[in-house]
């Protein structure tokens, strides 16, 4: 299990790069110019030495070398100050954003905490809501609750965010008044008033992410709770004399948990990528809508960072799902 | 289908029943012999939501085609007097913040919207296919190609696509005008990032098809390894490939929706149904019924193609059909 673990983190790094090659290459096609905004009375050797301020003479493989060394390296050993208070970046250069001049890290630092809350709280709940779902949808198919657990999944993957996302803002926000239409992102949580407000605000993101996540998962774990509950062991177990509570929710659910815990793990990147929808339909300053800012502003640097951060978080978990794969079914370790 | 039917010859013989008398007394067919796709059309049609669903895609799909033979409005006549007008006879679904007709406007979003759908899906198809055929044909490839789309899937897609937005509509612009180039886009766009899911189900279908009889049968009557492919291989993985096809429609509107929602996507005097939305949520609070419409064709169309893909999936699978 170990050497799988360490044979697929090794393979992992190559992926990366390739990813951040080919990341790399489409938007060294792009048409932006970081010198448009500039007056046209700057004279053009001054626009030529700005340009080469920001490291854009340089050749290609020259700027793609630095720019792994920036992101690899450079921006490890801030993370490294900043938590030990040490300074063996000072003087150092980092990826920095074209849009605000300032490094692209510290932006995507600021804007982490939102995505995740909205992102992270969606995803507890709906799997939290998923599971019991799809165990009672499998024990009792065909019931009347199974039918309209597969109505309400197949609208969850059916309705698009912007559309249940607006669909909800002008039911709870408009007509009924009970929840803000716009996440307000500076609101310090320090008392039971302010807690509650935050409360009210996330609740529409949140629903809008969390039907999609349900959807999803309570039909994986209805699929993987069927192709259990008729197999062998069940029948073994029931007559043993075992209760039912027993049969289903001991026996049954351990085994069908196995491939439902890596769907859950292999859709969380999924879900940080399409929460950039949400977060634009609520306003949640996150890293989505960064993403779609600086996409608009033509800010290169700050596209290249976050969409390999999505690549990364994709791998990532990739790698999670098989590795918990092999720690939940010990049949398919593999060494 | 014509290659398959050439493969069973059945004109100039005669039925086992009336060749041999003797051992078929009892076994008299009163019906004549069923193909595959009867028997598949007749499992169809017992699954109520993939009937609903198809016969509701189709009418969306008239509606938008046929529609404006009928409903003559154009789509961008502007008529100030009668802007945001609520649901009439004159207007069915009202008139937007210039006083352009809805239905008129819905109409023809929903021509770009399932235009772009069908023409992605069939990229995505034809990429996925291919990929997968050849992979799970010849060994030496793959490795490669599975690695490769193992890539791809690790890519983050919807920034992915919103990068490409970026980077080509420009010079496309340039190259096919504003409308042409943009659909091409978007549909390249939506067709090269979606057909990872196709490629690994037809490879796993072809590996397993290779070791099938009939495939060792042709091999040895010496057919060349093109014929292979086109007449045995092809179609027999046709089912998983016409199931992705339902449910790669569904995924190729909402990625255009969502593109064009983000501002990314068709120029807005372009109407889709992605585009009616985004530009009905500036006038949420006063006019909710304009997001409606377009949100509830996005809904409606991609809730329907997956039920229809889930009807097809049920009908081909021989081991379910005739339950």
């Amino acid at each position: 299990m170990l050497t799988f673990t360490i044979r697929r983190l090794v393979l992992a790094i190559p992926t990366l790069l390739f990813i951040s090659l080919v990341i790399f290459l489409l938007l060294e096609l792009a048409p932006g110019d970081p010198m448009a905004q500039v007056p046209l009375t700057v004279p053009p050797e001054v626009k030529q030495q700005m340009r080469e301020a920001l490291g854009l003479g340089e050749p290609i493989p020259v700027r793609y070398w630095k720019w792994i060394v920036q992101f690899f390296w450079i921006e490890p050993q801030v993370l490294f100050d900043n938590i030990f208070g040490t300074n063996l970046t000072e003087g150092k250069l980092r990826v920095i954003s074209w849009q605000t001049r300032s490094p692209v890290m510290d932006i995507v630092v600021q804007r982490i905490p939102q995505t995740l809350w909205v992102v992270g709280t969606a995803y507890v709940v709906a799997t939290l809501i998923a599971i019991p779902i799809g165990i009672y949808s499998a024990y009792r198919q065909y019931s009347w609750f199974d039918q309209a657990g597969t109505f309400v999944s197949m609208i969850g993957f059916s309705v698009p965010p912007f559309f249940s996302g607006v669909l909800v803002i002008v039911i709870f926000s408009v007509q009924l008044g009970w929840f803000p239409s716009i996440y307000d992102t500076t609101h310090v949580v320090n008392s039971w008033e302010s807690f509650v407000k935050q409360l009210q605000q996330m609740i529409m993101p949140v629903m809008v992410l969390a039907l999609q996540i349900t959807a999803q998962t309570s039909r994986f774990m209805r699929a993987s709770m069927l192709d259990n509950l008729n197999q062998d062991y069940v029948r073994t177990a029931r007559a043993k004399g075992l209760g039912e509570y027993a049969v289903v929710m001991v026996h049954v659910l351990r085994n069908s948990m196995i491939p439902v815990v890596t769907v859950i793990a292999l859709g969380v990147p999924a879900i940080f990528g399409g929460a950039i929808i949400t977060e634009q339909v609520f306003k949640v300053n996150g890293i989505g809508q960064l993403l779609i800012t600086a996409i608009q502003a033509n800010d290169l640097p700050m596209v290249q960072t976050l969409t390999f951060i999505f690549a990364a978080l994709i791998v990532i978990f990739n790698l999670i799902a098989d590795v918990l794969y092999g720690i939940l079914d010990p049949r398919i370790r593999y060494d | 289908m014509t290659d398959r039917d050439r493969l069973v010859p059945d004109e100039g013989l005669t039925p086992a029943s009336e060749a041999l008398p003797g051992a078929a007394g009892p076994l008299k067919l009163d019906k004549p012999p069923r193909s595959q796709w009867a028997d598949v059309w007749d499992q169809f049609k017992h699954h109520k939501g993939a009937m609903a669903g198809g016969i509701i895609f189709l009418a969306i799909v008239l509606t938008v085609f046929l529609g404006p033979l009928v409903w003559t409005v154009e789509p961008t006549l502007i008529d100030i007097r009668a802007r945001n007008q609520g649901m009439s006879l004159e207007h069915p679904f009202g008139t937007d913040q210039l006083g352009r007709d809805m239905f008129a406007r819905m109409m023809a979003g929903g021509r770009t919207s399932v235009a772009v759908g069908i023409a992605a899906m069939l990229l995505a198809l034809f990429l996925g296919s291919f990929v997968g055929v050849v992979a799970g044909f010849f060994k030496k490839l793959d490795s490669p190609l599975m690695r490769l789309t193992d890539l791809f899937l690790a890519l983050p897609l919807l920034p992915l696509l919103l990068v490409m937005m970026l980077l080509f509509r420009e010079p496309l612009n340039a190259a096919f005008g504003a409308e042409q180039g943009i659909f091409i886009l978007i549909v390249c766009a939506i067709g090269v990032t979606s057909w990872m899911p196709t490629a690994r189900i037809v490879r796993g279908d072809v590996l397993a098809l290779k070791e099938r009889e009939f495939v060792l049968a042709a091999r040895s009557i010496g057919t060349t390894n093109a014929k292979m492919i086109t007449r045995h291989i092809l179609p027999n993985v046709l089912s998983p490939i016409m199931v992705s096809a339902t449910l790669g429609i569904a995924n190729a509107i909402i990625t255009e929706s969502a593109l064009s929602f983000l501002g990314l996507g068709f120029p807005p005097d372009f109407p889709t149904w992605g585009r009616l939305l985004f530009d009905a949520t500036d006038y949420l609070q006063q006019y909710p019924s304009r997001v409606f419409w377009p949100g509830m064709a996005i809904s409606l169309t991609v809730l329907s193609v997956n039920y229809l893909g889930d009807g097809l999936r049920d009908a081909l699978d021989p081991r379910i059909r005739g339950r």
